[in-house]
């Protein structure tokens, strides 16, 4: 922490320039798409900023962490499905309804440790998959259309516009990069690391670390339902894939991709990942048998990610 | 709510309890002894189906195409387990989880690679596909019914092989102590690759007997892994016993649930409210079932020795 300017640092604001000024570079350089691909990635980089609030930091394996994401876009799309697109009516009651589960599913999961905790995260998350699939009103396995993005009621503030759009979200990337800086440096962060280092220890000093554990889960499942909100207005769509558990493997590979524990490094793995995908893709149609090999490889190789590689470690202790 | 068909949806849960345990019992295993979390057994199960539907079409046989796919598998699990699981035995969970993700991603590339987008069905020979008439005035399909007993065979075997073998008190031994194993000579590398070669084989098998049911195909692994989960998490994970109990509590749950929980919601709320829900509900309740007795029991129903949570 002595030098103020340090590479990883540096990369991390190259890459939020990057996506700060991509809906004008991107038709510049003749390659539109990547608006659509850097907005995706910034919508993904929210949520893996959540997860690594209690994964890198916490150092609680939660893997099940895209049913936040995913209940919150379709509480976005029944509220459109019947009618209703005020989006300040929509997005405190998508944002409330992630809490809510995250707190559910937390209370219980942080009753254990370790392996059981991560296979009960999982097993949890996977109830709203085949609730979702099981909704014949709202499109069971066909996955749920919306046709109306949410109405912020400033006619500035068009989500329509495939520019404001991106903005939105890519303020919404800020906001949680801001909450999360702040979170981390404060009190309630220090006792988050100190459970992650030694949690008999903080509970010798006095420390409820049930509460704090919880209460880090339930932010994160809130933030997460912020991606999920924006997802659902750029995707216009939500299906039972959504939830499903291969996303949140997902999003745990993009933090370690990026590097764990640390600040930046989920918002520059969730670039590089979807940058990675359509690369890899352009190759072959099988992208993912190399996909997956190379996940194993960073896992193997480069635990620090590409932040841990800036700073010149292998490993993140 | 007639008799014979809850007894043929009851059987049916058996039958799919038998093919959860022989999944879970390899995952438990490998976990109790090797502290491995392996999610790339899903992939292995459907590997099994695959292999399963490739040696039947050229052996023109069912059973011949078992006989083959059994010993492939198993040293398809050996490969595995040298080329890229033997390196995560010193991480942590989190490595595992990560690493075995990347091997889901890959197989089921392989996957399309080799055998195509499309499902492969196994045709059953004709004196596996008939009917059997039970006691009671039940007809029951045969093959289900091998499915039971293949099912019960395999997990007395497995009893037999722990218990009363060598190799399983070299199992036993490399369980409860590493260490102690290991000084006492025991070649704790090779074990490893065994329990893991056994495990893969068991994933297969139950691959390949339900390959006929369902047909061979990508998404297979997916659904029955996290049931395998829920089955080692509810019966204690690293015990054999508790995955045995609590996969057919499983599979009687979710296919009673699945049959009867909208007529027994009938009973108390308007019919097509519980219609709608019923399905939702029953989709569910072996993960409510799992964490209500997680919520009073941390450490699954039959924890083994030694075991925290």
């Amino acid at each position: 922490m002595s030098a103020v300017i340090t590479l990883p640092r540096v990369v991390a604001a190259l890459v939020l320039a990057l996506c700060g000024i991509m809906p004008y570079l991107a038709p510049a350089v003749g390659e539109p798409f990547l608006i659509g691909l850097f907005a995706r990635a910034m919508i993904w980089g929210i949520a893996a900023l959540s997860l690594n609030l209690i994964l890198g930091y916490g150092g609680m394996v939660s893997f099940g962490h895209a049913v936040y994401l995913g209940v919150a876009s379709y509480t976005i799309g029944i509220f459109a499905f019947h009618g209703v697109t005020d989006a300040w009516i929509q997005w405190p009651v998508a944002l409330g309804i992630s809490a809510f589960v995250a707190f559910i599913f937390g209370a219980i999961s942080l009753r254990t440790r370790g392996v059981y905790f991560i296979m009960i995260t999982l097993a949890l998350s996977q109830m709203f998959y085949y609730l979702a699939r099981s909704a014949e009103m709202y499109g069971s396995d066909d996955g749920l259309t919306i046709s109306r993005r949410s109405d912020l009621g400033i006619s500035w503030l068009n989500l329509n516009n495939r520019v404001t759009l991106y903005y939105v979200i890519f303020f919404c990337l800020l906001l949680s990069l801001f909450i999360l800086w702040r979170l981390v440096n404060s009190r309630f962060g220090m006792v988050i690391r100190g459970i992650k280092s030694n949690e008999t220890r903080m509970e010798g000093i006095g420390i409820a670390t049930y509460r704090y554990k919880l209460a880090a889960f339930v932010i994160a499942g809130t933030m997460c339902g912020l991606a999920g909100i924006l997802e659902a207005n750029f995707e216009k769509f939500v299906s039972p894939d959504t939830l499903n558990w291969p996303r949140s493997g997902e999003m745990i590979f993009m933090i370690v991709l990026g590097g764990m524990g640390s600040l930046f490094g989920p918002v520059i793995g969730a670039v590089v990942y979807w940058l990675l995908q359509d690369v890899l893709s352009d190759i072959t149609e099988y992208w993912q048998i190399i996909f997956g090999p190379l996940l194993i490889l960073i896992v193997l190789f480069a635990r620090g990610g590409i932040v841990g590689v800036l700073h010149g470690k292998r490993r993140d202790a | 709510m007639n008799y014979a068909l809850f007894a043929e949806q009851f059987l049916n849960g058996i039958q799919l309890g038998m093919v959860l345990f022989l999944l879970a019992a390899g995952l438990t295993l490998i976990f109790g002894i090797m502290d491995l979390v392996n999610l790339a057994h899903g992939s292995l199960y459907m590997l099994g189906a695959y292999y399963a539907a490739t040696f039947t079409e050229m052996t023109g046989s069912f059973v011949l195409g078992l006989v083959i796919a059994v010993p492939v598998m198993i040293v398809s699990g050996i490969v595995l387990e040298i080329v890229a699981i033997r390196t995560l035995y010193r991480r942590d969970h989190l490595d595992h989880v990560l690493a075995t993700f990347g091997l889901i991603l890959f197989f089921r590339e392989l996957v399309r690679i080799f055998w195509g987008s499309a499902g492969r069905s196994i045709p059953l020979p004709d004196y596996l596909s008939g009917a059997v008439a039970l006691p009671l005035g039940i007809d029951y399909p045969v093959y289900r019914l091998l499915i039971i007993v293949l099912g019960l065979a395999v997990a007395l075997g497995l009893y037999l092989l722990v218990q009363r073998t060598r190799i399983g008190m070299l199992i036993r031994a490399g369980a409860s102590n590493r260490e102690m194993a290991g000084a006492l000579g025991v070649n704790i590398p090779l074990l490893y690759t065994l329990i893991f070669g056994i495990g893969a084989g068991l994933a297969g098998f139950s691959g390949m007997i339900i390959a006929p049911l369902t047909a061979a195909n990508i998404g297979m692994g997916d659904t029955v892994l996290i049931q395998a989960l829920v089955v080692i998490v509810i019966g204690g994970i690293g015990s054999i016993r508790g995955a045995f109990v609590s996969s057919l509590l499983i599979g009687l749950i979710d296919t009673l649930g699945r049959s009867f929980l909208d007529d027994l919601m009938a009973l108390f709320l308007p019919v097509n409210a519980a219609e709608a829900a019923g399905p939702a509900l029953s989709s569910m309740l072996i993960y409510i079932l799992m964490a209500a007795i997680l919520f009073f029991r941390p450490q699954g129903l039959f924890p083994p020795k030694g075991a925290k949570a």
